[in-house]
């Protein structure tokens, strides 16, 4: 029989691993490209004004982005409070309920669905739903966007973390005589907690770093969050308008609000994996 | 000793607490028809003045109130098409190199940092590609496509660095962490057995790989395709960065031009006239139907995958 | 002879379209143990399962006929579900520490069903932990986590958790399965010890278990009960043969 050239083979073998190893190569170069650039110039651009003062008027010197950093910080606050619970409910009763019906299946195919959902489009729709009967933009609109984006997210990692849960634990707890809300609220959630709080971390990260809902429902603002129910400053529009624009001083805070914003993300991000580390160990 | 008759307080409780956690679930559900029937109120108006024609007119011209999705749809696939050929085969060699060819002490923290590239937040990567990416595709990787390759249509015109190529080579870097996620789940998924008969054979990682390990996670490897794409299609703020913001169709990758998403993200707070909103969010309803389109497909085809693989949802 | 506790009635029990339990009828004397014993799969925990309705907890398992305690049929609709459950505990073969102290283990189920002072509490939760002759060995961690004890004293919490709420009859599946040998002689003294105040079913796959510790034996087959009387006479003279082949061995 005729044999392949082994050393032709042992080539292509080389050749695949070494190109392997530049693709994994290339992805850790571009990430520390990123992260370069944006600490080099994020750092060039955050001082003390930077998270005490207002805006300034385009050409003008100095200013700050204090009334953007408030208003992210609210409309994620009130994100959370609005998406975390109702999400938590909602994997709740697909770990809980919805196992083996037809209804909890078509839930959780819609739950990957959603999360497919390019970001802008929640805009849109909560532009239609509360933008315009309300008549103007809001921190309102803006945190609900956020809410909706959470919502999948936080069923999805809530479904997960309680179907881990051996059933034997909720039988112990029903078999006192616990009702059915204390055996999964008291018993089987606090079971799961690490995972959860890992899972709501990392929802939080992931929202608090989007841009495109909040462009059309919390617009964007240079004064501060008297109420929400108006156009909110927020750091990620102000990144948007500020690098499009031809204004050096705005291009400069365009980095520092980049800068805030990836490592506030990436804080949250590893903060929430260590816990998940810790709780493998 | 209370007797054992009915306990409506007790009932009562699990019952609501049963009804507001499907309720809560229901929602998920509600949001996407809604989202659905909202986009076509919407709409409304263009699609009344346009009909389908819409979808294939070039035009987009507010002053005269003429708009067409040509433009939008036309960037939004190549710049999809871009990232996914590019993309694709680094996830594939990623996700092997961290399967099969690493050693744990060097896939542990290479898989994190591939990880870490997702958690950076879209708008970040819009910075980047913006003041730092382009600029350097100006001056460095463009002209020296335009030395060798200038002949071909792809690549003529100014080396602007905003263009349709840089818009596809990010939007390539930001679901490659994603693809190469999901492929290496399904290199995982392939039982050992399988992959040791055929090293037992005497077959080098290359071949295992190519003739067993994909073959067999050939199904996963699609899935994970297409939901790279379903993320590519929807991104924005990256895109809308660089692409240029330019409505025309052109041939040539060094060319601006735009996606739906930054047609939406640039022009939606500009748009006072009732037309002009309505086409935007017609457009943003052909994105969600696309969308929604490759997502159900993707999940159905994830779905028998797992079927296959013997692992339950 | 003292009134039964629970007597079953034509119970026949169903997972979807397939039977596992096929026309029961048996009574549990009060304070004796009763052990069910047979072959795997022969429905022994699933016969268990329907004292205290726990297997409502799976949508497609259902049960028929009539379960009596205390005169009431407590599979019948309008049951309180809730003080059937504290009536009628159960101890599970993988021990099942909540999520919480020792301490607050113990005090869980007392929480759920009485109202009682700090000092009340505190003194019911170490009455339980002294039943279960769990006492001397967890007084000092009482803020331990539960699952920070061995398996056996998990599992003796489990026991103390369940008897903290005064029920009146414990139901043990196969308790010791999952513990070591000297952890599973503490449970067995414990057994004898309490039956004095409880009514104790419980169900073995290790027949010298049930010989050791109880009075009553059920022999369980494929869904039936194929004999059931005291223990002395099940081992030594059964009256079916095919109680005398599992006893011997012959098959099991």
């Amino acid at each position: 029989m005729k044999k392949h050239s082994l050393l032709r083979r042992k080539i292509i073998d080389g050749v695949i691993k070494i190109l392997s190893g530049m693709a994994a190569l290339s992805g850790i170069a571009a990430l520390a490209w990123i992260l370069f650039v944006v600490l080099k110039k994020g750092l060039g651009a955050i001082n003390w004004d930077f998270f005490t003062q207002l805006p300034v008027p385009p050409g003008m010197e100095g200013g700050g982005l204090a009334n953007a950093i408030l208003g992210t910080f609210l409309m994620i606050a009130l994100a959370i409070l609005l998406g975390v619970p109702t999400g938590f409910l909602a994997g709740i009763y697909l770990s809980e309920f919805g196992q083996n019906n037809k209804f909890g299946e078509i839930i959780r195919f819609s739950t990957n669905v959603i999360m497919g959902v390019p970001s802008i489009i929640v805009g849109l729709f909560v532009y239609t739903l509360m933008v315009v009967p309300m008549g103007h933009f809001s921190g309102y609109a803006g945190a609900v966007s956020l809410a909706i984006i959470m919502l999948p997210v936080m069923a999805r990692t809530t479904e997960d973390m309680l179907t881990l849960v051996p059933n034997e634990l909720r039988e112990s707890a029903l078999a006192l005589g616990a009702p059915r809300w204390k055996v999964t609220l008291n018993i089987v959630s606090r079971a799961a907690k690490k995972g959860l709080i890992t899972g709501s971390m990392l929802a939080i990260a992931r929202v608090s770093g989007e841009t495109a809902p909040l462009l059309f429902t919390a617009l964007n603002s240079p004064y501060w969050a008297k109420s929400l129910n108006q156009p909110t400053g927020n750091l990620t529009v102000t990144i948007f308008n500020y690098a499009m624009s031809p204004y050096h001083n705005w291009q400069k805070m365009a980095w520092g609000a980049s800068f805030l914003i990836m490592m506030g993300v990436l804080f949250i991000t590893l903060a929430a994996r260590g816990v998940l580390r810790e709780r493998v160990k | 000793m209370r007797n054992m008759e009915s306990r409506s307080s007790q009932i009562n409780a699990d019952k609501i607490f049963r009804w507001t956690a499907a309720f809560d679930s229901a929602l998920i559900l509600i949001l996407i028809v809604g989202i659905l029937i909202q986009l076509i109120i919407g709409s409304n108006l263009s699609l009344k003045k346009f009909g389908v024609g819409f979808l294939f007119s070039n035009a987009w011209n507010p002053v005269t109130g003429n708009f067409g999705a040509a433009s939008s749809i036309f960037g939004t696939l190549v710049s999809t098409f871009i990232a996914m050929v590019i993309a694709l085969p680094l996830s594939l060699a990623i996700a092997l190199f961290l399967v099969e060819l690493a050693p744990p002490w060097i896939s542990n923290p290479v898989g994190s940092a591939i990880e870490l590239l997702a958690a950076i937040p879209s708008i970040i990567y819009g910075m980047w590609g913006l003041f730092v990416f382009a600029p350097f595709m100006a001056n460095t990787i463009q002209p020296f496509i335009g030395i060798h390759l200038g002949f071909l249509p792809f690549f003529k015109g100014p080396p602007m660095g905003i263009g349709m190529l840089t818009a596809g080579l990010i939007l390539a870097l930001m679901i490659l962490p994603f693809i190469s996620a999901v492929m290496r789940d399904v290199f995982q998924m392939v039982p050992a057995v399988v992959k040791e008969s055929a090293f037992g054979m005497g077959a080098t990682i290359w071949e295992v790989t190519s003739h067993v390990t994909v073959r067999y996670g050939m199904r996963g490897l699609v899935g994970a395709t297409f939901l790279g794409l379903a993320r590519a299609i929807g991104e924005t703020m990256a895109v809308t960065f660089v692409i240029g913001n330019n409505h025309s169709i052109s041939a040539s990758l060094f060319e601006p031009g735009n996606s739906i998403a930054s047609t939406l993200a640039n022009e939606f707070t500009e748009a006072s006239d009732p037309l002009y909103l309505s086409s935007l969010i017609e457009l943003g309803l052909v994105l969600f139907i696309i969308t929604l389109a490759i997502q159900i497909i993707a999940q159905l085809w994830m779905r028998r995958f797992n079927k296959e693989m013997g692992r339950s949802l | 002879m003292t009134e039964p506790r629970v007597s079953v009635r034509n119970l026949n029990f169903y997972y979807g379209n397939n039977q596992a339990l096929f026309d029961n009828n048996i009574d549990i004397t009060t304070n004796r143990v009763t052990a069910i014993i047979g072959p795997s799969g022969c429905g022994k925990s699933t016969h268990l399962r329907v004292y205290n309705r726990i297997f409502e907890l799976y949508r497609n398992q259902r049960a028929t006929g009539e379960v009596f305690i205390d005169g009431k049929n407590i599979l019948a609709p309008n049951i309180d579900i809730i003080e059937l459950r504290r009536k009628v505990g159960m101890i599970f073969q993988k021990p099942t520490p909540f999520p919480m102290s020792v301490f607050d283990n113990v005090a869980y189920g007392l929480k759920l069903h009485y109202k009682l002072s700090k000092s009340k509490l505190a003194e019911s939760v170490e009455n339980a932990l002294r039943q279960a002759a769990l006492w001397d060995e967890v007084k000092d961690i009482l803020n331990k986590p539960g699952t920070a004890l061995s398996g056996g004293q998990q599992q003796r919490l489990c026991i103390a958790r369940a008897i903290a709420v005064k029920p009146e009859v414990l139901l043990m599946d196969e308790p010791t399965s999952a513990v070591d040998p000297i952890a599973t002689a503490k449970i067995e003294e414990l057994v004898e010890r309490l039956k004095s105040q409880y009514t104790i079913v419980i169900v073995t796959h290790n027949m010298q278990q049930a010989a050791r510790i109880s009075d009553f034996t059920a022999f369980f087959y494929q869904g039936y009960i194929v004999e059931f009387g005291p223990t002395k006479k099940i081992f030594t003279n059964p009256d079916k043969k095919q109680t005398e082949e599992y006893i011997t061995g012959r098959f099991g």
